[in-house]
């Protein structure tokens, strides 16, 4: 069984006092100066002069999208129009979100935990979210009757393993640690082990931050992949990178080094609550044909949405904040 | 990934050698470069415009100087407009005459305050203060225990009541706390939040007004893209921070967002996170961060062998003559991992003829430290490479932190190199290799 949009929104509606994610988002951004909503409604009543183009760019500049990206856009977008596809400002609006939500779509976005145990390791740059993710999915896992056991793979920050703990309690899991300073791969090990033995259905790994610039620590991470298939040799059955939401165009280079030393099966975006649109998720997923998976949207444990490419380009290209 | 900026320039003014004043087209040309250099490093959309305008404007009035093509032309003005929109220095904290003197630490969440904390406690104790830290994060899970157990790696105490408190309370207390037990600093641990979050950056207002710090300060990832600049301006708005810590400057981020920050709020980035252990922290040094957001590390050797009056095209020609005769470091970078496969440096070396055991004595390379050298190597500019006696104490601090280590580790690269080089001279008879391991038919 694999967790699909459906069931994950169902089993995040029983969580208390849920708030839309989009009107969630829609408030944040009605906050925010910089509301991409408004730009672009402005644009809306132009005609499609040389001050439209600069806009649009502009507002693609500002979701991080990045230069590559955004030029290609307006290029499908000036296509568009000189084949007659858009004649009317209006439709300049959709099209954008299509182009976009297109170059978001890959061909599964879903988390596979049809195993048992299903491993899933989850790495990623310092800061990004790893730990607070986990709690979210152990949660959501939970929900939909299915018990996950957490590992502590993080044995260099301090408290790694406290935080990991706590949200252990929170989503009531067991969870596998051992001292500061341990080795990686010996509580990895650990907790793989104790998933089989103990017949859970999960057991999601937690590893410490790194850049993908620490050629030790990548291959740290390598190995911590290698002990988990000597015990299950088909797995890991998901690799999740975490992306913070609000990473500039460096997301790409993160996401580009991290698959390259293991085999990223998926993206989370984190901290999708803010005001940063997340746009490098674009170049992500068309570069290194990486599909976006989770998004995290707050703090607490029912804050984790899967991945939807349109919804996303809904929020990005979002017409009138206040409102509509 | 990207080519440096100065090649691009280069390139796109065609090498045109100009006297007098630079004309519009060729300012348009390199326009156009360097705004996709400051947009590619995260620097802010709007503040690349403004930028961009006013680096126009000077190019187009600037005194060309005979011995400056160009592109190097325009590139000074970028360096120089860049480096004085970063800051000339980048400010220390106030320290007050009745301790203790507060710093209270704020930011989004992730970006690194409570490791910053702790840094920051570590460097005030070097300075000879007695800090203590306030866990004021009840939110995070572990937050508190985290800064506790860093507060014992460093041997600095921490105050705290726990997850249940009210962090104003916290922060009050800890400043009585502080006076009660004589520490002259207060490092104030706040918890990550989102600058939308209203309740949060109200309760960061009250902190503020309850313990009145004299030093805020912002902690940024260095890796934050177009977002930083409203980040910024909400704590601004909200707490009006001083300045600014830059974190994980250890990556390969540009780290636009800090000109980014700087430009829109006028508040200086004061100290710079170089790694995740508790010694990777120090003053910010704006200069280099300006060639690091364009992207060319190699350009202030451009300007300053220009300005030296130093004929481009003489110096390439010389620069050849040269390279017959020299072991560079891009010579020695080649040679690196052929020689890690067939053992170890020094059993090669020794296999050399004439080099007795005194020569090889001081340039003892320990396998293990080949990838640090590696490193050290790739972080150095293709001009640096060619040229190591360039390296001044600034690049030598760059180098260090692009390739994750200390600037000691880089001064003793440079000391064996040199006698390595040294020695590649003595051996050769007249006409030294280029490459010192041809001597034994590889």
């Amino acid at each position: 069984m694999s967790v699909d949009a459906e069931v994950t929104e169902s089993a995040a509606e029983g969580a208390a006092e849920k708030k839309g994610w989009l009107k969630g988002v829609r408030e944040g951004l009605s906050k925010s100066r910089k509301a991409l909503g408004q730009q672009l409604a402005s644009i809306l009543l132009d005609r499609f002069d040389d001050e439209v183009w600069e806009k649009l760019e502009e507002t693609l500049i500002y979701a991080d999208v990045g230069v590559a990206a955004t030029v290609k856009i307006v290029q499908s977008l000036e296509e568009a129009v000189d084949a007659g596809q858009i004649t009317e400002s209006g439709e300049l609006l959709a099209k954008v979100r299509e182009i976009t939500a297109d170059m978001l779509r890959a061909d599964e976005h879903r988390i596979d935990v049809d195993h048992q145990p299903a491993v899933i390791v989850v790495c990623g740059v310092n800061g990004t979210g790893k730990t607070t993710t986990i709690g979210k999915v152990a949660w959501h896992l939970k929900e939909l009757g299915k018990e996950s056991i957490l590992v502590a793979g993080d044995t260099f920050r301090a408290a790694a393993s406290e935080q990991l703990e706590e949200w252990g309690r929170r989503a009531g899991c067991r969870v596998i640690r051992q001292k500061q300073g341990s080795d990686a791969g010996a509580v990895v090990h650990d907790g793989v082990a104790a998933g089989q033995s103990s017949g859970a259905d999960v057991v999601i790994v937690d590893t410490a931050g790194r850049l993908h610039t620490q050629k030790n620590l990548m291959k740290e991470l390598e190995k911590v992949v290698r002990v988990t298939q000597k015990l299950v040799p088909d797995g890991p059955h998901e690799v999740l990178l975490t992306l913070d939401a609000t990473t500039g165009q460096n997301g790409l280079v993160q996401a580009k080094l991290f698959a390259e030393s293991v085999d990223v099966s998926g993206v989370v975006l984190t901290k999708m609550d803010g005001t940063a649109r997340g746009g490098i998720a674009i170049a992500v997923t068309q570069e290194l044909g990486l599909p976006i998976k989770l998004m995290g949207v707050g703090e607490k444990v029912e804050d984790l949405r899967p991945f939807d490419p349109d919804g996303f380009s809904q929020v990005m290209f979002e017409e009138g904040v206040l409102g509509s | 990934m990207f080519d440096s900026l100065s090649e691009k320039l280069q390139s796109a003014l065609g090498g045109i050698r100009n006297q007098g004043r630079l004309n519009e087209k060729d300012i348009d040309k390199v326009s156009r470069e360097i705004r996709l250099a400051l947009l590619e490093a995260d620097v802010n959309y709007k503040v690349v415009k403004d930028f961009v305008r006013k680096v126009k404007a000077r190019a187009m009035d600037a005194e060309v100087l005979k011995s400056l093509n160009p592109a190097q032309q325009v590139i000074k003005v970028v360096n120089e407009e860049l480096t004085a929109l970063m800051g000339s220095s980048s400010g220390k904290l106030e320290f007050s005459s009745r301790p203790p003197t507060v710093i209270m630490l704020v930011g989004l969440q992730g970006s690194g305050k409570t490791t910053a904390c702790g840094k920051l406690a570590r460097f005030l104790v070097a300075q000879g203060k007695n800090p203590v830290m306030v866990a004021a994060d009840v939110y995070r899970p572990a937050a508190i225990d985290q800064l506790k157990t860093l507060g014992a790696q460093l041997d600095v105490p921490v105050y705290e009541q726990g997850a249940d408190a009210n962090p104003v309370d916290i922060a009050r207390n800890g400043v009585d706390w502080a006076r009660d037990n004589g520490r002259d600093v207060m490092i104030l641990d706040t918890a990550g939040r989102l600058h939308i979050d209203e309740q949060l950056m109200d309760e960061l207002a009250k902190i503020r007004k309850s313990v009145k710090p004299h030093n805020i300060l912002l902690v940024l990832d260095s890796m934050t893209g177009q977002d930083a600049v409203n980040v910024a301006q909400e704590f601004q708005d909200s707490v009006a921070f001083d300045g600014v810590i830059l974190t994980k400057l250890d990556g390969d981020a540009r780290g636009g967002a800090a000109l980014s920050v700087r430009a829109v709020t006028g508040r200086p980035i004061k100290f710079a996170s170089t790694g995740e252990k508790l010694d990777s922290f120090d003053y910010f040094h704006p200069d280099r961060m300006a060639s690091r957001i364009l992207g060319m590390g190699d350009v202030l050797t451009l300007i300053e062998r220009a300005e030296q009056g130093l004929d481009e095209q003489k110096a390439a020609e010389m620069e050849k003559r040269l390279r017959k005769s020299r072991f560079t470091f891009e010579d020695f970078l080649d040679q690196l991992d052929q020689v890690r496969n067939m053992g170890s440096l020094q059993s090669i070396l020794g296999m050399i003829p004439g080099m007795s055991s005194g020569k090889l004595k001081g340039m003892d390379v320990d396998d293990k430290d080949f990838d640090r050298i590696r490193a050290m190597i790739l972080s150095m500019t293709p001009e640096e490479r060619q040229h190591p006696e360039m390296i001044d104490g600034s690049r030598r601090v760059r180098i260090a932190a692009g390739a994750g280590t200390n600037k000691q580790a880089v001064n003793q690269l440079l000391k064996q190199f040199k006698q390595m080089q040294k020695m590649m001279k003595q051996l050769g008879s007249g006409r030294a290799p280029s490459n010192p391991f041809q001597m034994l038919g590889m």
